[in-house]
C-alpha cells in the first residue's frame, strides 16, 4: 500500500462512528466518506454523486452487469468482450444460465482488441434488445488497451448503457469517467496501492441498476451496507496519488517494460509477445514460451527470486489455458506456456537484470520437462 | 547442502508430516499436490476419495504452515490413462488390478518423478508408511499401516530417487506430530478404498464403463448354477453377491474360483477349491538385496503373509507357499520379502 493510503486509513481506524448515523461521531465519519468520494470523483473525472462504494472490483462488476441487466428488463442481450476478467464474464454467464439473458461475446483480434466495427455489427443485429455493453478498459492478462471512448460512443448512440472495468487502467493510463463516455466504470483499491476489500462503481446520474444486495439504502440505494470508512479513506488517498503520479509512472514503466521485452527477446529468441505491441498497459509484458509449461517456468523463476504469474487458476488450482489467449486465437499449448511479468512503482532495472540472468536457464529446464 | 526435494502432498496427514520432516532436515522442499481427477468434487465425503478441491486446499494450508512453496500439478490425463483405464482393462481381462500400486509405479514415481528430475529436483518424497534406507525398501514399524506392498513394484532406479520419511513412525505418532506442528490435517480420516470411485461402488463403476453382458455361473463340473450381468463384477475369492438360487450339494457357501472373460463365465466352488500353494508370476522386478533367508510373500494389500520358496524361470517366477492361500487373484502383485526387507515383486498370472 502507498504510505499516503496507510496513513489515511490508519488515521480513521481508531475512531468510532457509523457514517450513516446522525450523532456527532457518525457525522464525523460521514465527512470522511464524503471527502473520499469527492477526492475520487475529482481524480477520475466524475461527479461525487457518481461514486458508489463497493467491496472491490468484483462487486462493482456484478452490480453493473446484473443490476443494469435487471433494470433494463425485458431486454435480453448482453454484449461483453470475450477477454473480460471473470468478475465480468461470470455474472453475464450466470444471467444467461438462470435469468434468461443472451450473452454475446464480442470477438477480439489477435492482439486482444475489440474493434468498433464488431460492436457496431453486434448491436445492429437487434439494437432494441440490448440490455448493456461491457468492455474492459485494459486487459489484466495481456495488457491490451481497448478503444473504450469509441465503443462507449457507439453504445451511447443507441442509448445502451456502457460499462467498463477500469481496474487495471487507473494509475497506469489517463482515466476520465465523463471523458470516456462510459455509464459505469469499475475501480478497485488494491490495484492502485490502496487497501484490499474496497472499490467503487462510478455510475452516471440517472442510471439506477437493480441492487445486488438490499438493505439500509446506502449509496444511492443501489448498494446497501455500512461503509468501511477507513478503507474508503485509504482508497481515496491511493486513487489521488496514483492519478497524480500516473503520467510519470507511465513514462518510467513503459521504458522499463520496453527494455524488458527487448532483452527477453534477445535471451529467448523464439518467445512470442502477447497483446497489443503498442497500445498496452505500461507495466505489462506477457509472453508465450514455446515448448514450456507456464507453471513449470513460474516455479523455476520463483525459486530464483523472480515472481510472475500464469493465467488465471481455476478453483482447484489446476491451471487452465487462459480464455483471453484462446479468444485471441492462441492454441491450448501456447496458452499454457505463457507468463506475465508485471511492473509497478517498486520495479527497477535490477529486477529486469535478475530476470534476464535466470530466464534462459529456466526456459531450458522447463523445455526439458516439456508440456506434460 | 541439502537435496532439492519435491514433496507430493495429498492434503492428508501423512504427506504433510513427511514434507515437514524433510524440510526440517535442511532440504530444499517444494510441495506439489497432484490433481488426478479431471472433475474434482468440492468436498470429500468421509474417508473415500481424494483430489477434491478441499484436499488441495488442505495441502496448500499445510505447505503454508511448513513454510515451503506449493504448486498443483495437473496429472489427470496421465492418471486417467495409466491408472483408471488400466484398472478397467484389467477387470475386462478377468484380472484384479491394484490401482494404488499402479499409481506409484506409473504416476508418482514415473510421470511426476521424471518431470521433477527434468525441473532440477533430486528426489520425490511421499507420506507412504515404508522404510527406505540406502535404496533398500522395507516394512514400516507400524504393521497395520505398512505400505511397502504398494511400493514393491518400484525399480531400483525409481527407489533411488524416492524418500519415505515416515517409515520409522507409527500412524499414531504421525498424527501426534502433525498436531504438535500445527498441521490442521492431524485429525483427517485415513483414506482407503479406491480414490477415483467416490461412492465406493466398484461394480457399478465397472458396469458403467464395460456395460453388462449376461453370462453363466458354473460349478466345478461345468453345470450352470446361475447367471451374472458381467464377469468384470467379480474377483477371485468373492462370496457375496453371487445370487445363486440353487444351494451347493453340501450346503456350504460357494466362492468365485475363476473368471473367464472371453466366454464370460464365472466358475464357483467350495472354499477348499480356492486354496492354492503354487503361484505363477510374470514381469518380476528385483529391487532389493539377493537375500534368501526368512522368505515371505504378500499377495494383496494388507493381506496375509506366507512363508515361501521361489524359483525364477524364463522371465517369470514360481512361488511355492508353505501353507495354502485363498483368493489369490491374477493381476495382483506378489511382493517378496526377506524378513522385513522387500527383495522384489512380480505380477500374479495364475495359481494352483
Amino acid at each position: 500500500m502507498l504510505p499516503e493510503a496507510i496513513e489515511a486509513m490508519t488515521e480513521q481506524l481508531a475512531r468510532v462512528g457509523n457514517p450513516s448515523s446522525l450523532h456527532t461521531a457518525g457525522r464525523r465519519m460521514r465527512r470522511v466518506v464524503e471527502e473520499a468520494r469527492e477526492t475520487i470523483a475529482d481524480a477520475l473525472g466524475a461527479r461525487p454523486s457518481e461514486v458508489v462504494f463497493t467491496s472491490g472490483g468484483t462487486e462493482a462488476d456484478n452490480l453493473a452487469i446484473k443490476g443494469l441487466y435487471w433494470a433494463r428488463a425485458p431486454k435480453r442481450r448482453i454484449l461483453i468482450s470475450s477477454v473480460e476478467h471473470h468478475a465480468g464474464l461470470d455474472p453475464a454467464h450466470w444471467l444467461a444460465e438462470s435469468q434468461g439473458a443472451r450473452v454475446e461475446l464480442l470477438e477480439v483480434d489477435e492482439h486482444g482488441r475489440v474493434h468498433p466495427e464488431t460492436l457496431r455489427a453486434a448491436i445492429a443485429r437487434d439494437p432494441d434488445d440490448v440490455a448493456l455493453v461491457s468492455v474492459m478498459w485494459a486487459n489484466n492478462e495481456v495488457g491490451t488497451v481497448q478503444p473504450v471512448h469509441v465503443l462507449a460512443a457507439i453504445a451511447r448512440h443507441h442509448g445502451i448503457p456502457f460499462h467498463t472495468d477500469a481496474v487495471q487502467a487507473i494509475g497506469q493510463l489517463p482515466v476520465s469517467f465523463t471523458g470516456s463516455g462510459a455509464d459505469a466504470l469499475t475501480v478497485t483499491g488494491h490495484k492502485v496501492g490502496g487497501p484490499m476489500g474496497v472499490g467503487a462503481l462510478l455510475l452516471a446520474r440517472g442510471l439506477t441498476p437493480v441492487p445486488v444486495q438490499h438493505g439500509g439504502g446506502q449509496e444511492r440505494d443501489v448498494r446497501s451496507g455500512t461503509l468501511d470508512a477507513p478503507a474508503v479513506a485509504g482508497l481515496a488517498a491511493a486513487v489521488r496519488v496514483a492519478v497524480k503520479e500516473q503520467e510519470a509512472l507511465n513514462l518510467r514503466l513503459s521504458r522499463l517494460r520496453d527494455e524488458l521485452i527487448t532483452r527477453v527477446r534477445d535471451a529467448v529468441p523464439d518467445v512470442v509477445l502477447n497483446g497489443d505491441p503498442r497500445d498496452r498497459l505500461p507495466g505489462n509484458a506477457h509472453f508465450s514460451f514455446p515448448g514450456c509449461e507456464g507453471d513449470a517456468l513460474l516455479m523455476l523463476l520463483d525459486a530464483k527470486g523472480v515472481e510472475c504469474s500464469t493465467g488465471s487458476a481455476c478453483s482447484a488450482g489446476v491451471a487452465q489455458p487462459s480464455h483471453v489467449l484462446l479468444a485471441m486465437g492462441a492454441d491450448a499449448a501456447a496458452a499454457r506456456g505463457s507468463l506475465r511479468f508485471s511492473l509497478g512503482h517498486t520495479s527497477t532495472r535490477e529486477d529486469v537484470d535478475r530476470l534476464i540472468e535466470v530466464l534462459p536457464g529456466a526456459v531450458e529446464r522447463a523445455r526439458r520437462a516439456g508440456l506434460s | 547442502m541439502g537435496l532439492r526435494v519435491l514433496a507430493a502432498m495429498s492434503g492428508g496427514v501423512d504427506s504433510a508430516v513427511a514434507a515437514a520432516r524433510i524440510a526440517e532436515a535442511g532440504h530444499d522442499v517444494t510441495g506439489v499436490h497432484l490433481a488426478l481427477s479431471a472433475n474434482p468434487q468440492s468436498h470429500r465425503t468421509g474417508a473415500r476419495g481424494c483430489c477434491t478441491i478441499e484436499d488441495s486446499r488442505d495441502a496448500r494450508r499445510a505447505a503454508d504452515v511448513i513454510g515451503i512453496p506449493f504448486y498443483i500439478w495437473d496429472m489427470a490425463e496421465r492418471f486417467q490413462r495409466d491408472v483408471i483405464e488400466d484398472f478397467v482393462a484389467e477387470y475386462a481381462a478377468g484380472r484384479t488390478p491394484n490401482p494404488c500400486l499402479r499409481c506409484n509405479e506409473k504416476i508418482k514415481f514415473a510421470a511426476v518423478l521424471d518431470r521433477a528430475l527434468a525441473l532440477g529436483f533430486d528426489a520425490v518424497a511421499t507420506g507412504h508408511h515404508a522404510r527406505l534406507v540406502d535404496g533398500v525398501l522395507s516394512r514400516s514399524v507400524d504393521p497395520a499401516k505398512d505400505q511397502s506392498y504398494v511400493l514393491g513394484v518400484l525399480t531400483r532406479e525409481q527407489l533411488s530417487h524416492a524418500i519415505f520419511p515416515l517409515g520409522d513412525s507409527t500412524k499414531a505418532e504421525v498424527r501426534e506430530e502433525a498436531a504438535r506442528r500445527g498441521l490442521t490435517v492431524a485429525d483427517k480420516p485415513d483414506s482407503h478404498d479406491i480414490c477415483f470411485i467416490a461412492d465406493g461402488d466398484t461394480r457399478r463403476f465397472l458396469a458403467d464403463r464395460l456395460g453388462s453382458a449376461e453370462g453363466p455361473i458354473v460349478d466345478e463340473t461345468g453345470a450352470v448354477v446361475g447367471s451374472h450381468q458381467g464377469a468384470h463384477g467379480f474377483t477371485v475369492g468373492q462370496r457375496k453377491g453371487l445370487r445363486i438360487d440353487r444351494p451347493a450339494p453340501d450346503g456350504r457357501p460357494r466362492y468365485v474360483l475363476s473368471i473367464e472373460p472371453v466366454s464370460n463365465t464365472i466358475t464357483v466352488g467350495p472354499r477348499a477349491a480356492l486354496e492354492v500353494t503354487t503361484i505363477t508370476c510374470g514381469a518380476p522386478v528385483w529391487n532389493g538385496p539377493r537375500a534368501h533367508d526368512d522368505l515371505t510373500v504378500q499377495l494383496r494389500a494388507h493381506g496375509e503373509v506366507y512363508g515361501c520358496r521361489f524359483e525364477e524361470l524364463d522371465g517369470g517366477l514360481t512361488v511355492e507357499l508353505d501353507r495354502p492361500a485363498t483368493g489369490v487373484a491374477a493381476g495382483q502383485a506378489a511382493v517378496l520379502y526377506s524378513g522385513p526387507t522387500v527383495i522384489g515383486s512380480a505380477t500374479i498370472v495364475s495359481a494352483a
